[in-house]
């Protein structure tokens, strides 16, 4: 039997508008350089918003607060009702197996086959898997991807638009709720680009999760968005939709609609 | 030229560089024992890396035991001719290599092979993000990685040190039988005959911490790896260097202790 997590949210319509992550006042510095000042967001279920900044604006940095990969000095980050910063490492590996991540880099696992790669969160989460439901999910994502004939393969033999799609197969394996991507499309052509997008946006689609997407691509912004919200030098400096901010006057977030 | 004033500020710098490093790996190791004996334990990886790492380092570790115990008793052979004591050769050999050269030569081949791979695969597994997926994937990185490598290091170290001293042995056996000849039998109980369990016990004991060490600096280097590929360079080069020189602190140690308890 699949074992899908089931979001602990009640099926009331007022509940489904909840947001299942919202960051609250958040602070991170390191040393004198300060990334995020007061930073503040909500995700709700089945929606995508991506958060648009230039590099070295804190976005990196705010998503691995999200995810409980860096201690903010400041603030809250509550996921499914819990406030990552104070969870201790169970608790904290029960949250995480309900969200996925796609790093910027891939970060496949380089000696394990693609089997082995998605077989590792499987093996290693609180959720008892059997053998052959781990197999038989292992299978089904890898056909959601569109690359089932890579199974055996070493991350080593994949291009950069196939390991991106591995990588996304890998978040998706324990079927989370929230998927965070991280650049998403950084480092691939415009045309894989697109692609993934596509794959994104389907994803979204076929499991209802909830997307934080992290870009400076402006494509992605445009595709994948629900709402933008755009960081500058550590803040929420404007939200709204794609449509909202590219008719938005000031300067600072007009330079990146341009 | 540089001033007395840059001269101090160099020294200061050098200083607090030093004891950066000291601290940070003690802080380490400090983590490592309070990771290493609580669950959840990772068997099946400590089993794959005592593999990996003493099972696959037995070639080296053979060969080079090989030549050391061949080329030392011809090297000794003319001045123990010259002294009439030639039939003291098995003994000579047989103590120098149970009690010093052979855990010695052994820790820091293995310091080079060992020390260096896990400084650079846990170095680039630090650049390019696969610590941080590993710990979203609901494992703790330092169980998996750290704590099952400096075990394995701890272990299989004092047992390359035993095969590599018999191999060696075997090669001095050769060595002498080059320019005369001993029996297998006569030579083995010419070795076996002058030594005690003081010989060998002090000598498998350090390599247990020359094992540690080894896998202790190595994971630390690679663990902490940062400024990108340049970054995986620099952690497998000062792996090994820092391990060598900590295994030749420890040697020193240890013969204090022994001869501080009479061992020697």
């Amino acid at each position: 039997m699949d074992q899908l997590i089931k979001p602990e949210i009640n099926e009331d319509n007022q509940e489904l508008n909840e947001p299942v992550l919202k960051i609250q006042n958040l602070f991170k510095s390191f040393g004198d350089n300060h990334v995020l000042i007061d930073f503040n967001l909500e995700l709700k279920k089945g929606e995508s918003v991506v958060v648009l900044g230039k590099s070295g604006s804190g976005k990196s940095v705010m998503i691995k607060c999200v995810v409980g990969l860096l201690q903010p000095d400041k603030g809250s980050v509550i996921m499914f009702g819990k406030n990552i910063p104070e969870l201790d490492d169970e608790e904290l590996d029960r949250i995480r197996a309900k969200v996925g991540f796609l790093f910027q880099g891939n970060a496949l696992y380089d000696s394990m086959t693609v089997r082995e790669n998605l077989e590792f969160p499987m093996r290693r989460t609180w959720i008892q898997f059997s053998q052959e439901e781990v197999k038989r999910r292992v299978v089904e994502t890898l056909e959601d991807v569109g690359l089932a004939h890579t199974i055996d393969m070493m991350p080593a033999e994949l291009s950069g638009g196939m390991r991106k799609r591995i990588a996304l197969a890998r978040t998706l394996i324990l079927r989370p709720e929230i998927i965070l991507y991280d650049e998403p499309t950084t480092g691939l052509d415009p045309i894989t680009g697109k692609e993934i997008i596509e794959l994104m946006n389907e994803i979204q689609e076929k499991y209802n999760t909830s997307s934080l997407i992290i870009s400076h691509d402006m494509k992605c912004v445009q595709t994948a968005s629900d709402r933008v919200v755009v960081l500058i030098e550590g803040r929420c400096y404007a939200m709204g939709t794609y449509k909202e901010l590219t008719q938005n006057t000031d300067p600072k977030v007009n330079e990146f609609f341009e | 030229m540089l001033t007395t004033a840059s001269h101090k500020k160099v020294l200061h710098q050098l200083n607090r560089s030093f004891l950066n490093e000291v601290g940070g790996l003690s802080r380490f190791a400090g983590r490592f024992f309070n990771q290493a004996f609580r669950p959840r334990y990772e068997i099946a990886e400590f089993i794959r890396q005592c593999f990996v790492i003493g099972y696959k380092s037995l070639p080296l570790i053979g060969l080079t035991s090989f030549i050391l115990g061949l080329v030392l008793t011809m090297q000794l052979r003319p001045s123990m001719v010259s002294y009439g004591v030639e039939s003291q050769l098995p003994a000579i050999v047989g103590i120098a290599v149970i009690r010093e050269i052979g855990p010695v030569i052994t820790a820091l081949i293995f310091a080079g092979k060992i020390g260096s791979s896990i400084g650079a695969e846990l170095g680039s597994m630090r650049v390019t993000e696969q610590i941080d997926a590993m710990e979203v994937s609901g494992t703790n990185p330092f169980k998996y990685l750290v704590v099952t490598r400096v075990l394995a290091a701890t272990l299989m170290l004092p047992i390359l040190v035993l095969l590599g001293d018999a191999i060696s042995l075997f090669g001095s056996w050769i060595g002498i039988n080059i320019r005369g000849a001993t029996s297998f039998h006569l030579y083995w109980t010419q070795v076996f005959d002058n030594l005690a369990f003081t010989d060998v016990l002090p000598a498998f004991f350090k390599s247990f911490f020359f094992g540690f060490a080894v896998g202790i600096i190595g994971c630390f280097k690679g663990y902490n790896s940062s400024k990108g590929t340049e970054g995986v360079g620099i952690s497998a080069n000062s792996a090994v260097v820092v391990s060598s020189i900590v295994i030749f602190i420890l040697d020193l140690l240890a013969v204090q202790v022994t001869d501080a308890l009479g061992l020697n």
